[in-house]
């Protein structure tokens, strides 16, 4: 289990341009803690590109090799075997992508990559929809909510599909470690992320990072909803490890509609 | 050591000569044979290389940046439809200067479905920054590979080479090949090691955003490596003729064009058919040459001026269409040559498209009707020379 | 502007580069009341800019790259931590 207090001072993003009360970030951020300076990010098109690596604002303090969008998982099997044949040992190797980089366009390329085996980490910082591009619906966006491809109207109703089970998807492929996560629960996660770089072979982290405009909602509830997702069932906590699935129980779930009523994409919902 | 190779053979034998470090490709016709040659060296323990077995064309041509990008020699294979896949990676590898290098078995793009061999599937790919290299036999498949190697990674140029060879007529027939000795190869071509690379202790982002106000400056700076490369590419091949005394002319590679009225022009393995012709035609008193265009990109303007200027007519074959207007090289050298005060008539033929064959008689049928023009120009008589399709 | 010899390798570039802070973002800022402040460090985790350093036994707050997202007033479980107003003096905050 990880100590919060056991985190190290250093900080290895800092300076995005990301915006305010972003939950990317801070997953990204909390992971980093964990990883360490020995950590490669393999990244792609997308909020935290955008936010992290475009010139004059470099905000990695660790290498970041960037490449299209369905790509993170491929550009990560080749930066494992370009280290290996450098013979640069202990080097941890992560895959950062949102949602639709992992669980739409840049599932093909998880899926082989895990297949492979390869020693690496995937994180999936999951907002449920492309922000990046003005938040579409995405394979992640739950159930009813309002994006600006799924938008509500006298005939529309929101996502008329539930989120793909993308753990179920990783998990159908016998990886040795996988778990969703929330930044509402930081201790939960980052004990994942640790986890999960200690895992020989893939390794694989779907983590709920709530995003204030794509959502609309103010800033500052960024992490209590991220723990009200969980509190309200929205979101489980859930761990695949030797074969096994585990879930956090909730014993006494709050009402849904606590989750529901700051965000603006569920508004009609309540209405 | 003199082996019996087929083009694929040859490649392969040149990626592991080339002490190349990690592999990653998807299988697909007429290119696998190469892969799976690799795959053979690096089972028996002849090649120390990590291959990784991707599950798409556009996943390969990802996996090798990243391994690119850590500093290791890189390879990939593909054909048709598998380069069209990668389309966008091959912008993004051209992009980040990365010096990779690609074997193209050139095949025909679907639909109708084909496997067998034309130029669409490279051609179509003429402005994603790469270079490519048009090979005519095994020999020079497996020679312009260790070029393609050296090429690459020079300082002013890095940019990613295709090595162009085409389907079946090249990468399933077999040849005898001289294959260098590794000490020769090695002496040649040193272990590639970039000025950076992903190294945690002095860490780099590869692959900035950008915006309006630099984005030209690197997109400037991409072309002048690749006009560059022109240079480069006559340089290296220098430098491989003085280590395996074999060499193929650098851009192009010109046969009896220097007193020719018609020259034809052409690329990959046709040339060998298309140097019969010219010698029977030669033999009966017509001044007929051929050029085989090498480099078709970086672009050879200049060595396509020295070698052209002097022809009456320029016949292009062309085993590619830019549908709605002509064959792409027919294009090109006609651009090439327009600032020319005294220019040749250049006309495009399409042909050899989805592996049809190109026999010596239609391209003695070319030259005669090109022969033809030259007379009536010669008596004043301006007969206009329509293109011709090989139905 | 980049140099010659940058532009001519390529859009690879040697990291972290900060050109400014984001402190400008902000319309509001937190300020720390640190008689209230019981190191619990929640702050210091939740802050996505990592504002917060820890301290021997209160935090401190460097504002740089603060954007004013008030999480960490949010999350602080002793009201320690208010946002006021930029251009309002951490005085007024006090007398409240």
């Amino acid at each position: 289990m990880v100590k919060i207090k056991d985190l190290p001072d250093a900080e290895f993003v800092q300076g995005s341009y990301a915006c305010a009360g972003c939950g990317g970030i801070l997953a990204v951020r909390l992971a980093l803690k964990v990883l360490g300076p020995e950590t490669v990010i393999v990244t792609t098109p997308s909020c935290l590109l955008g936010v992290t690596t475009f010139y004059p604002q470099l905000a990695f303090k660790v290498p970041c090799v960037n490449v299209t969008f369905p790509s993170t998982a491929a550009a990560v099997s080749g930066v494992v075997a370009g280290l290996r044949r450098r013979g640069k040992k202990g080097v941890k190797v992560v895959g950062l992508a949102g949602d639709g980089g992992t669980v739409d366009i840049g599932l093909q390329a998880l899926s082989g990559a895990v297949e492979r085996g390869d020693n690496f980490l995937f994180i999936c910082y999951d907002n449920e929809a492309y922000m990046n591009t003005g938040v579409q619906r995405s394979g992640a966006t739950p159930l009813g909510a309002r994006t600006t491809t799924t938008p509500v109207g006298s005939l529309g109703r929101g996502e008329e599909r539930p989120k793909k089970d993308m753990l179920g998807i990783v998990a159908a492929h016998n990886i040795p470690y996988a778990a969703t996560a929330s930044i509402g629960y930081p201790q939960d996660y980052l004990s994942k992320v640790q986890k999960a770089m200690q895992v020989e072979g893939p390794a694989y982290i779907q983590v709920l990072s709530p995003c204030p405009p794509g959502w609309g909602y103010r800033s500052d509830l960024t992490v209590k909803l991220a723990r009200l997702a969980v509190q309200t069932g929205q979101w489980t906590l859930a761990e695949y490890e030797n074969g096994r699935l585990t879930v956090k129980e909730i014993a006494n779930p709050r009402p849904l509609r606590e989750y529901l009523a700051p965000q603006m994409r569920f508004a009609h919902l309540l209405a | 050591m003199r082996a019996y190779l087929n083009g694929n053979e040859a490649v392969a034998a040149a990626v592991k000569l080339a002490r190349t470090e990690v592999v990653a490709a998807y299988p697909i016709t007429p290119q696998s044979t190469i892969v799976e040659k690799i795959a053979e060296y690096i089972a028996d323990g002849s090649m120390e290389a990590d291959y990784i077995r991707v599950e798409s064309e556009h996943a390969a041509l990802a996996a090798c940046y990243g391994a690119a990008v850590t500093g290791t020699r890189v390879f990939t294979a593909t054909s048709s439809q598998g380069l069209a896949y990668m389309f966008e990676m091959l912008h993004y590898v051209s992009g980040c200067r990365v010096p990779l290098v690609m074997a193209v078995a050139n095949r025909g793009l679907a639909a109708p479905w084909t496997i067998w061999a034309d130029h669409q599937d490279a051609v179509a790919c003429r402005d994603t920054g790469w270079i490519q290299l048009y090979v005519e036999t095994a020999q020079e498949a497996l020679d312009t590979c260790l070029q393609a190697y050296k090429i690459a990674a020079h300082p002013e140029v890095l940019a990613p080479v295709m090595v162009c060879l085409d389907g079946y007529v090249l990468s399933h027939t077999e040849e005898i090949v001289e294959v260098p000795d590794q000490e020769t190869v090695d002496r040649f071509l040193p272990p590639y090691r970039p000025e950076y690379s992903v190294d945690t202790r002095r860490p780099y982002v590869f692959g900035v955003g950008t915006g309006p106000d630099l984005y030209p400056a690197f997109k400037y700076n991409q072309q002048q490596a690749m006009l560059k490369a022109k240079e480069v590419i006559k340089e290296v091949e220098r430098d491989f003729q003085a280590h395996f005394q074999r060499s193929y002319g650098g851009l192009v590679d010109p046969y009896y064009c220097h007193d020719a009225a018609v020259v034809l022009v052409v690329m990959g393995a046709t040339a060998g058919t298309a140097r019969e012709v010219v010698d029977e035609l030669r033999r009966q008193g017509e001044a007929v040459g051929l050029l085989r265009l090498r480099s078709f990109r970086p672009f050879p303007v200049e060595d396509l001026r020295a070698a052209l200027s002097g022809a009456g007519v320029v016949a292009v074959l062309d085993r590619d269409c830019s549908f709605g207007y002509e064959g792409v090289l027919a294009t090109e050298i006609k651009a090439a040559l327009y600032d020319l005060r005294e220019k040749p008539l250049v006309t495009g033929f399409t042909g050899g498209l989805g592996g049809r064959d190109i026999r010596r008689e239609e391209l003695a049928g070319i030259f005669h009707r090109c022969l033809e023009v030259v007379r009536c120009q010669d008596e004043g008589t301006g007969a206009v020379l329509n293109g011709y399709w090989q139905k | 502007m980049l140099a010659e010899s940058d532009l001519r390798k390529g859009p690879n570039l040697a990291t972290p580069l900060l050109s400014t802070t984001t402190g400008s973002w902000r319309l509001v800022r937190p300020v720390l009341n640190t008689e209230r402040c019981n190191n619990c460090l929640i702050c210091w985790l939740f802050c996505p800019e990592g504002c917060f350093t820890r301290g021997e036994r209160v935090v401190s707050l460097d504002l740089d790259f603060c954007k004013g997202c008030g999480i960490c007033v949010a999350e602080c479980p002793r009201e320690a931590l208010a946002l006021v107003e930029e251009g309002i003096s951490d005085a007024r905050l006090s007398e409240r």
